[in-house]
């Protein structure tokens, strides 16, 4: 178990570092600092007296550490548009992306695993059919296509839900669908899938022979055991999550992350990009290790292969 | 009550066979993008201010002279999809050509050399592999800007560890052969071994992973356009036009709707075709 944990903790150590270099030099070689900052041009002795002050005259190993010294202090840079420090521009719209993207994630799991579920537990009827057909729709269909969708649907044509903003409850209604069906698909398939192996397996045999009830069959011994690779796919669709929350924020006009990160893509204001690649990539790659973490937990050969 | 009958199965006619109708609407797609200058009414770019925001014509107030309506500043859709397809076809096709020849290099080599030299390179496909790949292309766009080369660089670039990873694989199993191993013998070079027994043995795989992540690449360059930082204009494609139509959903929704529909088709096309080629080469796997 130890074993395990020390290899995913050091992968996970090794893709953060990558991530690190990457951010640096994505804000280092991008074009000199100060075009952005005076487009029409400084004369050369201001210049050098800035290159000095922003330890730019410094070989690039000590520029490096120095970039992860701010780093560990706390100090994360700021726009060069609103001198706003980055890491307080994200931390101002986090609640947002934060609200709709649990909230998808738990409707995602709440509908996703029952419909999966049932279909293949009643693999041949018509009503199994039109859920795998839905859930592969919801699959194919990227969310800012499905966004446009309902906003067209449910918004101008039947103009039952506000379509931006987050102002009211309803306001969270389409956004969080938009951001839950995609996974609903994907969960519902791979519950599926899960399930019609589980059912294959010889205690499930055994579990009828002895008479338990077709219910208790599939609460105890093919429901648990197809949950274990689920967390895999929960993990997965989390990371899926945050790609998404970038593309729905941009469809409804939600005040969050994504849209700082994309803004800051558009004008090229790299502290600002640099932030929010860290953030993002830490938050991914924790989400990756704590999935490692739970299913060598829930799953005893998994510790063993380490 | 159930009586015997011997009828013979019923012959497959192609328009039930999945794979073949989705195939063939997917090439009636590319020809409409390789033939988009042919097949387009109008210039995509040409703009008519008297006829902004027309609608199409199945709607009162269309016109067959713009099929499909116009947008905001009055340019053809029919015509702009159409050069829309073009462009997003081209941009997956060569991100998607870019990352399997990296993908191939990369896993020849680490499996015909193997070693440290296929331990280091393994260990930066895991690392690869872990890294968000939204992320890495748009720290690509905003450090190069947003040409086109650009984009298809960054697509291919995230994309390449799948193939390497199999391309190693097949690699691994191929050079064990009984034929490889006499060819060496023989006295066959390196060289001859890839180009001659190598590649050829990994020719089906890699067509069929390629065909079926062929969508998600064509997803995220549409993805990115969308958002603004993928395709500029005036250049046309579908993420594009959806992204720029979005602001006129209440009073034209045709604007962003008809892309958008042309995505979804394109999407389900490919999930289809891909599904019933994924079945048909269990079926062969099991005979």
């Amino acid at each position: 178990m130890l074993q395990f944990l020390g290899i995913r903790v050091v992968r996970a150590l090794i893709t953060m570092s990558i991530v690190l270099v990457i951010a640096f030099l994505t804000v280092r070689y991008s074009g000199e600092p100060f075009d952005a900052m005076y487009p029409e041009g400084i004369p050369p002795e201001m210049e050098e007296a800035l290159r000095e002050e922003w330890n730019l005259n410094l070989p690039i190993w000590d520029q490096f550490s120095l970039y992860i010294g701010n780093m560990l202090r706390g100090d994360f840079g700021r726009s060069i548009f609103t001198n706003e420090e980055a890491w307080r521009m994200y931390a101002e719209r986090m609640p947002a992306t934060l609200a709709v993207g649990g909230l998808a994630f738990l409707l995602a799991v709440m509908i996703g695993i029952p419909m999966g579920a049932f279909a293949a537990l009643h693999r041949e009827s018509a009503a199994a059919r039109g859920v795998m057909w839905i859930a592969f729709l919801g699959y194919a269909v990227p969310h800012f296509v499905l966004g446009i969708g309902l906003v067209l649907l449910f918004g101008f044509h039947w103009k039952l839900l506000p379509t931006s903003g987050l102002s009211t409850p309803w306001h969270y209604i389409l956004p969080v669908v938009t951001l839950a069906i995609p996974m609903i698909a994907a969960i519902a398939r791979f519950m599926r899938v899960a399930m019609l192996d589980a059912v294959a397996q010889a205690h499930v045999g055994t579990a009828q022979a002895k008479g338990l009830t077709d219910g208790g069959i599939a609460r105890w011994h093919i429901l648990r055991n197809a949950m274990v690779p689920l967390l895999t796919v929960l993990g997965l669709e989390v990371a899926g999550l945050m790609n998404g929350s970038i593309f729905v924020e941009a469809v409804f006009s939600l005040p969050g992350v994504g849209r700082v990160l994309v803004n800051a893509v558009l004008d090229r204001d790299f502290a600002v990009l640099q932030f929010g690649v860290l953030a993002y990539a830490a938050i991914i790659v924790l989400i990756t290790l704590m999935i490692d973490i739970l299913y060598a937990v829930a799953d005893p050969r998994v510790r063993l292969e380490a | 009550m159930t009586t015997l009958t011997l009828t013979p199965p019923a012959p497959v006619r192609w328009w039930n066979d999945r794979l073949a109708l989705s195939l063939g609407l997917l090439v009636l797609v590319i020809l409409v993008g390789l033939l988009a200058p042919l097949l387009a009414p109008h210039d995509p770019n040409a703009t008519n201010l008297m006829s902004r925001m027309a609608p199409p014509v199945w709607m009162e107030g269309g016109s067959w002279t713009h099929p499909l309506g116009t947008d905001q500043i009055g340019r053809d859709l029919l015509s702009r999809t159409f050069y829309g397809i073009r462009t997003s076809f081209s941009i997956a096709a060569f991100g998607l050509i870019f990352s399997a020849v990296l993908g191939i290099t990369i896993g020849v080599l680490s499996g015909l050399i193997g070693g440290w030299c296929d331990r280091i390179l393994m260990m930066f496909v895991d690392v690869f592999i872990a890294l968000p790949n939204l992320l890495l292309i748009l720290c690509g766009i905003a450090v190069l800007g947003t040409q086109t080369w650009v984009l298809v660089v960054m697509i291919g670039l995230v994309r390449w560890e799948a193939y390497a990873r199999l391309v190693r694989g097949q690699v691994l199993v191929v050079r064990e052969l009984g034929y490889v191993e006499a060819s060496r013998v023989l006295g066959a070079g390196r060289r001859w071994i890839i180009m001659r027994h190598v590649l050829p043995n990994l020719a089906s795989p890699l067509i069929v992973i390629l065909t079926l992540s062929f969508p998600g690449v064509l997803l995220m360059e549409s993805g990115l356009s969308f958002l603004g930082v993928g395709v500029q204009p005036p250049t046309s494609s579908l993420g594009r036009m959806i992204g720029d139509g979005r602001n006129y959903l209440i009073n034209a929704w045709w604007i962003a709707g008809i892309p958008s529909l042309a995505v979804v088709i394109i999407t389900l096309l490919f999930q289809v075709a891909g599904d019933a080629l994924r079945d048909r080469l269990d079926e062969v796997n099991h005979d």
